[in-house]
């Protein structure tokens, strides 16, 4: 369980400081997929820097399991994020100059995953491990960084945006991978998206705005990849 | 334009390898040809021995210190021209795209030669500021009559004109050769050419770490040499300084000292700072995922330590047999010269001292690298 308790964050110094979270309330269950629903500024993708620990709120909690890991130091926090969560990010981040294999590899050392192969061949690549990152398309590229955030098998997925670089094709497949392998693996999926049609492929959609949450509704029927619209 | 002023002074390693290479070279081209012009009225059999010996002294420093200092300088232009090409080759492809010639975006690189002209000028200066107490120290026993310190236009041309003018040119065609390459190519963001090189990867169990280790030294190869050279500078120019004030004088031994830290320093830091900006991505990806900063910082620049201690035994090596060399040939005719010998002591402490610097070096960058953080890489 995943639980954030008034979280407020600021960016920059004096008159030109902007307050990004508001006051954020909120409880994720563990094993569902919520999607983080908003507008290029509302403060979505700080929101889910704030939960995954990337970022420090300025003030209020962030509770896994009764644990605040806002209280935790530098060191505390780096070996959360090693045995807790995992990322995807809209720009891939793959090492440019290290294969498919070395890429999930990254993952996969950190969790001693010796297994991390069938990631792989989950996501079908299983082809590709010699390949290097400018040698795939878009969409091989998102699920080589699926591939490498679900190796080191994380409690709680973290994706900022995941098909917003990919054509209408690419992202129904990728997010279709993204539904089988929480459903598979019953990791907890938390997105942010711009895109109100992803929405409604996720158990829970939150809406947030101006750094408030504006909605937050629990989705009666759940669309595949393939029944959204785009 | 696309290359500024401010480009140049970015390159401040060039300046200060130069502003080295010239002061050395200033000092001893100048007092060689004062010398000759009192070769002449030499009568005694003790003064000509010294001067001989002085002369060739000279000489030996010149082309050792030289050379040396001047391939460096070299190799470090070309590594920054490749570098600012590989960091603006999307601006670069965008110029080429709207028609712009590879000599006309090239000519801008020429401004790089500046850089050179800063640290020659310096090193220039500081020569003429250091020279007179230097000529004096050279001929302390007035065994020769006084050697007349005056200043010669065309060592202004050779150490200072023409490296900045030959810096330039190769900068204008290093960046012509590198530009020779497709508009899509340049576009096309982080190709990775070097994966036909690799070992396959169905065979290859290496752990993630290591392999990253690997893939950061091919990527910048030059670094290497960099850290080596800089190893070798402390090593050699801190041990033989420390031997100078027996077999020539004090201030020539402080000099090297500082020329020596100065140069290590500089080379030093210029490394590291590239090795970890080229791997600011890696970095802060791998620390969102879990890596703690001394696994980062060990995985990008622990590969480059043994290079930097086979540079220090290479200075080593070179010191002993520099020196070894000078008392045994140059001056073998002169009396009062004490006999060489490897000194432990002072390898030892400059030993402790190197390591105690690079490994600090080392451990501030991992501190430096909490500031790199998957935010900053996103808004960039």
């Amino acid at each position: 369980m995943i639980e954030i308790k008034d979280v407020k964050k600021s960016y920059g110094v004096g008159e030109s400081s902007t307050q990004v979270l508001k006051g954020i309330n909120l409880l994720i269950e563990d094993g569902s997929f919520v999607v983080i629903l908003g507008a290029s500024g509302s403060g979505k993708s700080t929101l889910l820097n704030v939960i995954s620990g990337l970022e420090k709120p300025d003030c209020g909690q962030v509770l896994y399991d009764g644990k605040d890991i806002c209280a935790l130091s530098d060191k505390e926090l780096t070996a959360f994020r090693k045995d807790t969560v995992g990322f995807v990010f809209q720009q891939y981040f793959l090492l440019p100059n290290m294969t498919v294999d070395k890429n999930v590899r990254m993952g996969a050392d950190l969790a001693l995953n010796k297994d991390y192969r069938n990631i792989i061949a989950a996501v079908g690549l299983e082809d590709k491990l010699k390949k290097y990152p400018s040698q795939l398309s878009g969409g091989e590229q998102q699920r080589v960084s699926i591939a490498r955030a679900l190796a080191k098998k994380p409690r709680v997925l973290f994706l900022d945006e995941p098909t917003g670089a990919l054509d209408e094709n690419t992202g129904r497949q990728v997010l279709d991978y993204l539904i089988g392998l929480q459903k598979e693996y019953k990791f907890t999926m938390i997105m942010v998206t711009h895109n109100q049609n992803i929405a409604e492929t996720a158990d829970r959609v939150v809406a947030i705005n101006s750094g408030l949450i504006q909605d937050d509704i629990k989705n009666q029927s759940i669309k595949s990849a393939y029944e959204i619209g785009w | 334009m696309l290359v500024g002023i401010k480009d140049s002074f970015k390159l401040f390693g060039v300046s200060i390898i130069c502003c080295c290479a010239v002061l050395v070279c200033t000092m001893f081209l100048n007092f060689a040809i004062d010398l000759k012009s009192i070769g002449d009225i030499i009568s005694t059999p003790d003064a000509r021995v010294l001067y001989d010996a002085q002369l060739m002294t000279s000489k030996v420093v010149i082309a050792a210190t030289g050379l040396c200092l001047l391939l460096t300088s070299v190799v470090t232009m070309l590594f920054h021209v490749k570098h600012f090409i590989d960091r603006h080759k999307k601006d670069l492809g965008i110029l080429k795209a709207l028609g712009h010639s590879n000599i006309k975006i090239a000519r801008n690189f020429a401004v790089f030669g500046l850089s050179v002209f800063v640290g020659c000028i310096v090193g220039f200066g500081l020569a003429y500021a250091v020279m007179p107490r230097f000529y004096a120290l050279q001929n302390k026993d007035a065994i020769m009559p006084d050697v007349p310190l005056v200043f010669h236009g065309e060592v202004l041309v050779y150490f200072v004109i023409l490296p900045a003018l030959a810096f330039s040119a190769i900068a204008v065609l290093y960046a012509c050769y590198k530009l020779k390459q497709p508009v899509l190519s340049l576009l096309k963001e982080a190709a990775a050419e070097g994966g036909k090189k690799h070992v396959s990867a169905e065979k290859d169990e290496t752990p993630f770490l290591k392999g990253l280790s690997l893939s950061v030294l091919k990527g910048k190869k030059v670094l290497a040499f960099f850290i080596c050279f800089s190893a070798f500078c402390f090593s050699s120019l801190i041990q033989m300084g420390a031997s100078m004030d027996e077999l020539s004088s004090e201030m020539m031994g402080a000099m090297m000292i500082i020329i020596g830290v100065v140069l290590a320093v500089t080379t030093l830091i210029l490394a590291i700072v590239t090795v970890v900006n080229s791997n600011r991505q890696t970095i802060a990806v791998m620390r969102a995922f879990g890596y703690t900063d001394m696994q980062c910082i060990n995985s990008v620049l622990g590969i480059y330590r043994p290079f930097a201690y086979a540079g220090f035994a290479l200075g080593t090596v070179y010191q002993f047999g520099l020196l070894k060399v000078m008392v045994a040939i140059v001056f073998k005719d002169i009396a009062g010269v004490p006999e060489y010998s490897f000194d432990f002591a002072v390898m030892a402490i400059t030993l402790a001292v190197f390591i105690v610097a690079y490994e600090g070096l080392t451990l501030l960058c991992a501190k430096g690298i909490k500031r790199i953080s998957l935010r900053q890489i996103m808004s960039e």
